[in-house]
This record gives structure tokens, C-alpha cells and sequence, in this order.
């Protein structure tokens, strides 16, 4: 452990970075994720890493895949309107199969919004802001140690599966500062991508795109001797361009497949009371710090309140909820936006008949929840 | 000594370029300008954007990356910043390099990142069946310019130059081995290089604005070009309407990638004169 002291969220992210070894960073500045960058700037190049502020953030996007295609951990941090930017590039990393991680630290409003308030608006933009059926990983930080954590497993989730991985922070987790002890590098677990074994695969032998049973194919590294085609057009195993439909269709389930396997490694949560949990909030980042609140002073006013606290949100976390739904009578969703967790929540809570009620607070306003507006919100429903 | 043939994947051909193209051409081109180099095929990545020329490097025994359009030049600054090691080449499209890519042909070239770029210049948007570019000339006719082009069309060397790109050329698919002899050049200079390599779309260009056939359009390109040694003992009159090829710019400047590792450099000698 290293000594506690006061760490920004921000930097937590910076920290876990790389701690689970990131070397290079492409950014462009955007409030409210700007101190990623400049504290990457600061300290990469002292690590013998990379940093470079592009030209803007689909070249950021573009940029952190060419890196990781050379076999470096990469990253690149923005927020709203740089998020929308970099979807056309995220969708050529879900294709092509490139490890890398994109943090978004979402702020408020459609367009400019609100640069510098809190917001959820982008928890639907992350999974489905790209075009096409593709899988992604998206992790959302509670606090300024589990951004730190998140990070790492985010790295370590797109070395796994080959997938692009999101951090998706939220202005107040960003920018918020708290006294916390971070796990020093030896404590951290590395994942690295699985590489072809020159004394095992020869280089004619090497199958870029095989559709293992495992589903993620070894990777290599540019300039390791296995030189192969990568292409975001519909390929074949060898990475070439003449699919056929089977083969097409074979490429798009093994790719979106990819999804199954990241429920059971990477499917991440936090239960507080939850056993016998009558009245049950689902939250993921800011908003679960005040349900946390919420739900102890509710526990000590004698309501059965429980709180699942989702930090991976996709895959969504489906058997954990339907889980925790079936025990309950009614499940609250408070989020920073008008309602999109909540509608993968009814989709996976709901046993019919209306059971259980599932209640969605929202708040568009700019402003956090207070602890107080759910806890009134488990006394109303109890 | 290695020849253009030793690049080309046979199972990976035949190419998708319509009879006539000018893109295999330059490609060609290309292939012997390595080959001339005979750099380790592992060494090299080449890596293209969205359109017909955009197709060029799945057909080669290197490390090839087809990236999205306009976008190539992006995934190469990373590439070339992450393993400046390796010799990073990109190929693109008139309007892969000018219209959705130009802001980052500007900065790879402010940057002068070690990246050597090809841009196949065909005056056309050829993938998608003839739309105009940014480099379809005043006055010609596109499906999207049914009553010829109203806007002008970029000079992309001088924006190259202009920008701060080292080396800066322009050749044709006509003088195919002048155009090896500047890619040769282009490959050689150790900074963001741009050859523009004029090219013949017969099919969704030169038929619509009633070129003739290819070997009319090569003839085009032999008569309307200048190399600018030549070009040096002309009059402006009989310069008028002319393009100019060859060498247009060479200047020393300081390689991105090497400029930041000699950061990366300094700043570990400091940290270890402090410890
Ligand atoms: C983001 C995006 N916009 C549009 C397209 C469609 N598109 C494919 S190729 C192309 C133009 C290619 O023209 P050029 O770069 O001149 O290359 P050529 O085909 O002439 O060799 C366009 C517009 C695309 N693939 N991606
Ligand atoms: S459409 Fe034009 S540029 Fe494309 S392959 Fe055919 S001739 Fe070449």
C-alpha cells in the first residue's frame, strides 16, 4: 500500500493506469477529463512511455490503436462531445480485436452541455455509440479507490478479450478528492494479451483471426515476424477481406460472444445489505455513493433497504440482478439522466404481474442526488 | 535483391481495381522503391484509409492496417510513435488524404513524424462510384457535379509543404519510374514525407468527363505535367495551366518520434543523476 492521502478521481485513473502497465496515451483536452491527459504528459515519458495530444479525438482514438497494435498498453480519456467523436474508431477496435481503453468522465446535457457538471446521459452511447452488432466492455467507478481498481481491470479486460474497454467516470467521481490508500504495483494483478509462441506457432501457421473455442485469438505484435492483415471490412480468419456470408456470420457471433465471456471475468458489483433486502436501489457511479447514504439511514429507521452497486454496467449485469429482484418488492434506479439504466433493469428485475415495482428517480437538473431524495424515496415505497 | 514481385500476396490477389486503373501502377511503383531499400518485410507497416487505393496494402506481405476513412495518417502517429523502429508507410486517396483526412495530413506533416504517404490522386471520390474530392479540378463534371465542379481544388504538395513536411514530390502513373525514383527519395528522407502520385480512374472519372480511355488519360498526364527542372527554363505563359512533378520541397528538420524519445532520454539520464 502506498501512504494514504488526497487523490482526485482523475488522477486515481492516471495511477491504475499505470499500475497495470499503460505506456502510451493519445488525448485532446476536454473538461471535465483533462487532467488525464495532462498528468500522462507529465509522467509517461519519465516511465519510458508515450504521450501525445492529437489533433483531435477520433485521431486520439485512432492513434491509442495503432499503439496497442505495436503491443502497448494504450489509453486515450475524454468526455461528451470527444466521446461521440471517437465511436467511428471504437467500432474498428471492437472489429479488429485491439485491446485498448477509453475513459469517459460523462458530463452533463446533449451536445456542450454542461461542461463541467455531472451527468449519466452517455451509459446507452457506451454500449450502443457505435455502428454495428459489437461487444464492449464498460466499467463505472463509484469512488476515487474503485476508479483506481477499475482502471486496472479495465486494462486488464481488454488484454483479455481483445475488446475496447470503457472507464466511464462521472464529473463528481472525476473531480472529487479522497483520502485513500492505493495499492502499490506489486499488489496490482497484470493481465497481458495472450501472444503467438514463435517455438510453438510458426509465422505460416499463424491464424490472426481463428475462431478458437475460447473465442479471443492470440495477438501479435507488429514487427514480431507474424505479419497479417487487419481490416475493419468483414474478414476471414487469416484477417483478409473475402468472407464469406458464413464466415461473416461466424466472425459477428465469435466477436459478440465476447460479451458472455466478459459477464462471468469481468461482470463487477458491490452489494450492501442486500440478504434480505425488501426494497432494493441499483446504482452505478455518483449516484450509488448518496444511495449508500440512503440506504443506512433507511436500515437504521427499520426498512429492509438493500443497495447493488453496479460497477460493471456492460454486459449488463443480468443473473445478479434477477437475483437480487426476486427477493425484493420494489427496486429504485436513481441515475444522472432520464432513465436508461432503468430500462435494462425492468428488462432482467421484472417476474410479471408488475413484480416488482421498479421506481426510476432522474434528475437532469445538473445537480447530484442528495442522500435525502432516495432515502425519501425508500420511505415512500416501503 | 529483392524485387516488387516479393511483396505481393498471390492468394490475396487477384487486386479489385477495374481494368485501366491507375492505382496498380503506383503501387508498382512503390513495391520497387522498397525493393530498392530491401528493408526486413517485418519492419514495415503500411497502412491505408477508405477507397480504392485504400485496398492496396491487403494485397502485400508486410504488417498491413486498413483503417477507416481519412483516418490513416492517425493510426500511423501512433504506430510511428509507439515502434519508431519500424517504417511506416501510408497509402490514401485523393479524398481520403484531403476532404475527411486534412486535418491530419496537416499535423502529421507539422509533426514531421517519420511517416512516408502515398496519396493515389485520381480526382475522385472512385470507391463509391465518382463523387467529386477536394482535388477534382474547377469546371469538371461528378455525380455529385452534374453541372461541373464549382469549388477550386487544393494543390495538396503545396498544403503538404506549407504544413512542414520534409520531402514533398509529385509524380504520375504515366512516368512510372520517375515516380519510383521519388518514392525512393520519399522513403529515404528521415521525416513526414508526401508524394502525391497522379492517377487515372477511367471508370468513375475519365468516362464522365469524356477523357477517352486510359491510355488517353496516361497521354493526359504526359502532356499536361512538367517536372519542375524543366519547369525552371519555362515562361510563365508556357507554364500556364501546367503541373508540376518531381521534387517540389527538401528540408532538414527534426523527426517527431526521435525528438520524443530524446525526451524520454533526458528525462531518465536526470532522474538517475538525482538518485
Ligand atoms: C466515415 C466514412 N464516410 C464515407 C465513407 C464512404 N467512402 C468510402 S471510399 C470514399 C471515397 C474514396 O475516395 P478516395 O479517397 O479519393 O479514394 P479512391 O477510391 O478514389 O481511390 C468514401 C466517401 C466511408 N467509408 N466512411
Ligand atoms: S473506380 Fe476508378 S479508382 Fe476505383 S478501381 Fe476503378 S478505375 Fe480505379
Amino acid at each position: 500500500m502506498e501512504p494514504a492521502r488526497l487523490v482526485q478521481g482523475n488522477e486515481a485513473c492516471v495511477q491504475g493506469a499505470i499500475a497495470a502497465g499503460c505506456r502510451f496515451f493519445a488525448g485532446y483536452p476536454i473538461t471535465p477529463s483533462t487532467e488525464v491527459a495532462e498528468l500522462m504528459a507529465e509522467r509517461l515519458p519519465r516511465l519510458g512511455g508515450k504521450f501525445i495530444q492529437m489533433e483531435d479525438e477520433i485521431a486520439s482514438m485512432a492513434a491509442i490503436i495503432g499503439a496497442s497494435l505495436c503491443g502497448a498498453k494504450a489509453m486515450t480519456a475524454t468526455s461528451g462531445p470527444g466521446f461521440s467523436l471517437k465511436q467511428e474508431n471504437i467500432g474498428f477496435a471492437a472489429m479488429c480485436e485491439v485491446p485498448c481503453v477509453v475513459v469517459n468522465v460523462q458530463r452533463a446535457g446533449p451536445s456542450t452541455g454542461g461542461p463541467t457538471a455531472p451527468g449519466q446521459g452517455d451509459i446507452m452511447q457506451a454500449r450502443w455509440g457505435t455502428h454495428g452488432d459489437h461487444p464492449i466492455v464498460v466499467l463505472a467507478p463509484y469512488s476515487v479507490r474503485d476508479t483506481f481498481d477499475l482502471t486496472v481491470a479495465a486494462f486488464n479486460c481488454a488484454e483479455d478479450l481483445r475488446v475496447p474497454t470503457i472507464v466511464l467516470l462521472d464529473e463528481v467521481i472525476g473531480h472529487m478528492r479522497e483520502r485513500v490508500e492505493l495499492p502499490g504495483q506489486s499488489e496490482v494483478r497484470v493481465v497481458d494479451r495472450r501472444r503467438p509462441d514463435p517455438s510453438r506457432t510458426a509465422p505460416e501457421d499463424f491464424v490472426p483471426y481463428a475462431h478458437t473455442p475460447d473465442l479471443v485469438p492470440e495477438m501479435a505484435d507488429f514487427g514480431s515476424g507474424y505479419r497479417h492483415h487487419i481490416t475493419g471490412l468483414n474478414h476471414d480468419e487469416r484477417g483478409r477481406p473475402f468472407a464469406s456470408p458464413a464466415e461473416v456470420d461466424r466472425l459477428v457471433r465469435r466477436l459478440n460472444g465476447k460479451m458472455s465471456l466478459a459477464a462471468q471475468r469481468w461482470g463487477l458489483f458491490q452489494e450492501v445489505a442486500t440478504a434480505d433486502a425488501e426494497v432494493l436501489v441499483i446504482a452505478a457511479g455518483s449516484p450509488a455513493r448518496s444511495a449508500k447514504e440512503a440506504v443506512r439511514s433507511a436500515r437504521q429507521a427499520g426498512i429492509k433497504a438493500g443497495l447493488l452497486i453496479l460497477q460493471t454496467i456492460w454486459p449488463f449485469p443480468a443473473v445478479k440482478v434477477a437475483d437480487l429482484a426476486s427477493r425484493a418488492r420494489v427496486v429504485i434506479v436513481p441515475e444522472l439522466n432520464l432513465g436508461q439504466l432503468v430500462g435494462e433493469v425492468e428488462r432482467y428485475a421484472c417476474r410479471g404481474r408488475g413484480e416488482p415495482r421498479v421506481v426510476s428517480l432522474t434528475r437532469v437538473d445538473t445537480e447530484l442526488f442528495p442522500p435525502a431524495q432516495i432515502y425519501e424515496a425508500l420511505r415512500e415505497v416501503r | 535483391m529483392a524485387t516488387a514481385r516479393d511483396y505481393l500476396l498471390s492468394d490475396a490477389l487477384p487486386h479489385i481495381w477495374c481494368p485501366g486503373c491507375g492505382h496498380g501502377t503506383i503501387l508498382g511503383a512503390l513495391l520497387r522503391a522498397i525493393a530498392r531499400i530491401d528493408p526486413p518485410k517485418d519492419d514495415v507497416v503500411m497502412i491505408s484509409g477508405i477507397g480504392c487505393a485504400g485496398r492496396a496494402p491487403g494485397y502485400l506481405d508486410f504488417n498491413t492496417l486498413h483503417t477507416t476513412h481519412g483516418r490513416a495518417l492517425a493510426f500511423a502517429t501512433g504506430v510511428k510513435l509507439a515502434s519508431p523502429e519500424r517504417r511506416v508507410i501510408v497509402i490514401t486517396g485523393d479524398g481520403d488524404a484531403a476532404a475527411i483526412g486534412g486535418n491530419h495530413l496537416i499535423h502529421a506533416a507539422r509533426r514531421n513524424i517519420g511517416v512516408t504517404t502515398i496519396c493515389f490522386n485520381n480526382s475522385v471520390y472512385g470507391m463509391t462510384g465518382g463523387q467529386y474530392s477536394p482535388l477534382t479540378p474547377l469546371g469538371a463534371f461528378a455525380t455529385t457535379a452534374p453541372y461541373g465542379q464549382v469549388e477550386p481544388a487544393f494543390d495538396l504538395c503545396e498544403l503538404a509543404r506549407a504544413a512542414g513536411a520534409s520531402f514533398v514530390a509529385r509524380g504520375t502513373a504515366h512516368h512510372a519510374v520517375a515516380l519510383t525514383d521519388l518514392i525512393y527519395q520519399a522513403l529515404q528522407n528521415d521525416g513526414f514525407s508526401f508524394v502525391e502520385a497522379i492517377s487515372q480512374c477511367p471508370v468513375s472519372y475519365g468516362r464522365r468527363n469524356k477523357l477517352g480511355n486510359a491510355a488517353q488519360m496516361l497521354r493526359w498526364q504526359r502532356d499536361n505535367t512538367v517536372n519542375v527542372k524543366a519547369a525552371a527554363k519555362m515562361t510563365p505563359e508556357q507554364l500556364q495551366g501546367k503541373i508540376l512533378t518531381g521534387v517540389l520541397h527538401h528540408a532538414v528538420r527534426p523527426e517527431y518520434a526521435r525528438s520524443y524519445e530524446q525526451l524520454v532520454a533526458r528525462l531518465g539520464a536526470e532522474r538517475e543523476g538525482k538518485s
